[in-house]
């Protein structure tokens, strides 16, 4: 044995100067934006009382059969919009997520434009794509579908993409040295490696689906948010409440649901 | 053991002296940058029906030039043809493919795809074959297609795991898996990457009498590699020792002296 001293290695590593000028900064970004919009003390306080007159108004939540009734119709063609969207948008997702894959795409590098096609659809928000879409095919669920399916190519491509670059690299080095070509590659080794990480991206997306369903109606885009903004505008908080709560409700068991499917197939 | 019988190639017995060889490298060598040079003009010749052992020591370039061979790995310099045609940068896509559709390709770490059944990773080895987009699962698979994976599965005494998952398997069983995947399509060349590396001795010694029965009965022409020069020494009719990316030595088994194993791993 070699009988030398040594030294336990710093804890921690050293602050180079250019990383502490970024927190500073960073820090003084932080500071400045919530002076400019961050509520105040002052501000929660004045507003406490307007908020107990609302939710006094809300109180309680009208359960009318007929209005009971309208809601559910409502709430069945958010789920609607949301499950059919979400399985259109997967669907797209996969071979969209194969050409923007780095390493597998079968268009080589022009995978960075269709990767970047993929951010577009994730960077504008999904209330803008269902403005767009009320503009181009009129008010309804078709608009909301359609808001969803994008929103979705949005999200799946990139964690479906990722998902591909991640995939283990062996297997597709061996159906590629016996002569297996891409798509090949990618139904033989690719797709059954990242199957529970595609799987659970497209639960995740269902999930976000469903809470996204629901506010669409505002802008138009059908599903139970036009009910929301209808009361709202009508000042019938009793409504809105009531439509608050049914969503509250889908949304849980969406995620109740989506939860328990994850844990089974893990 | 049942084994397939190939119909087109005939056994190494039969082979005509003036027959081309399968393979012929000349210069080749392959740098992956100005500094890294693997491979440095090789010059190699293996016939249809020998078995050819690699050996060297770690960094050598022996996985390099297998994976060289079948157009895996792109050459810097010189030609290379397997099968008759060039493999080098000349070579379309398609070509390649057809050449490496010849081949059965056995990777040291398997390379199965751990989630499918053994039976469809089997299938697997049918990829390229027209309409193979049904070797994604033996459910999906034509009968013709999964009785020769089932055939080959006998081939490596696995039938009886057919549907077990292949991360169920045990590291030696696994390589049988792999084995019966190159094999499945009957293949002229079979190549194997330290097939024996992750066994323990037994399950090694099987594996190479399992590629020595399978070039005997169909005339598969062999190439691997080893550390162990038992195996390469048993299994091979002639050794290539490569040394710091050069062809050190390469002469048939029976005039390889102790000596020159020695001096292959030595600095």
């Amino acid at each position: 044995m070699i009988d030398r001293r040594v030294q336990a290695p710093d804890r921690f590593r050293r602050f180079s100067t250019l990383n502490f000028v970024l927190i500073v900064a960073l820090a003084a970004i932080l500071l400045t934006s919530m002076e400019q919009v961050a509520p105040s003390p002052k501000q929660l306080a004045d507003g406490l009382p307007g908020m107990a007159n609302l939710v006094g108004r809300m109180l309680p939540p009208n359960t009318e059969p007929d209005f009971l009734a309208r809601i559910a119709v409502r709430m069945v063609e958010t789920f609607q919009i949301a499950l059919v969207g979400a399985a259109i948008g997967i669907a797209l997702s996969l071979p969209i997520a194969w050409c923007a894959a780095r390493g597998v795409s079968p268009l080589g590098r022009g995978n960075v434009l269709v990767k970047a096609a993929i951010s577009f659809l994730r960077t504008v928000p999904d209330l803008v794509w269902a403005l767009i879409f009320v503009a181009s095919i009129g008010l309804g669920a078709v608009a909301g579908t359609m808001t969803i399916m994008v929103d979705t190519i949005g999200f799946c491509g990139r964690f479906f993409a990722e998902a591909m670059e991640d995939a283990e690299k062996e297997p597709q080095e061996a159906l590629a040295a016996i002569g297996a070509n891409r798509p090949s590659i990618l139904i033989g080794a690719i797709l059954p490696d990242i199957m529970p990480s595609l799987i659970n991206s497209s639960l995740f997306a269902l999930e976000k689906a469903v809470r996204s369903s629901v506010v669409l109606g505002l802008v138009g885009a059908g599903g139970i948010g036009q009910e929301l903004k209808v009361a709202f505008d009508l000042f019938q908080y009793r409504n809105a409440s009531m439509i608050i709560l049914a969503i509250f409700v889908i949304v849980l068991l969406m995620e109740v649901c989506t939860d328990k499917l994850r844990a089974r197939l893990q | 053991m049942q084994v397939l019988e190939r119909t087109t190639t005939s056994a190494p017995e039969g082979r005509a002296a003036d027959v081309a060889p399968l393979i012929v490298a000349r210069g080749l060598t392959k740098a992956y940058d100005t500094r890294a040079t693997v491979l440095q003009g090789i010059d190699l010749e293996i016939q249809e029906g020998e078995r050819v052992a690699l050996i060297g020591a770690n960094g050598s370039g022996k996985s390099t030039l297998l994976k060289s061979l079948i157009g895996l790995h792109s050459i810097s310099d010189g030609t290379l043809s397997c099968f008759g045609h060039p493999v080098g940068p000349e070579a379309g896509r398609a070509q390649r493919l057809r050449m490496r559709r010849q081949t059965g390709f056995v990777f040291q770490k398997h390379c199965l795809v751990r989630r499918r059944s053994v039976l469809s990773n089997v299938i697997h080895g049918l990829f390229g074959e027209p309409g193979s987009w049904r070797a994604f699962s033996h459910s999906l698979a034509p009968l013709e297609w999964r009785n020769r994976a089932m055939q080959a599965l006998a081939d490596v005494d696995l039938e009886h795991k057919a549907l077990h998952r292949a991360d169920a398997l045990s590291g030696g069983q696994q390589q049988r898996v792999a084995i019966a995947r190159a094999i499945v399509r009957r293949p002229r060349l079979l190549i194997a990457d330290e097939p024996a590396a992750s066994l323990d001795p037994l399950s090694g010694h099987n594996v190479m009498e399992l590629f020595t029965h399978l070039c005997r009965t169909q005339g598969i022409t062999l190439i691997y590699t080893s550390h162990d020069m038992a195996h390469a020494m048993d299994y091979a009719d002639r050794i290539v020792a490569l040394k710091r990316g050069k062809v050190f030595f390469d002469r048939p088994v029976t005039k390889v002296a102790p000596a020159d194993l020695k001096d292959t791993f030595d600095d």
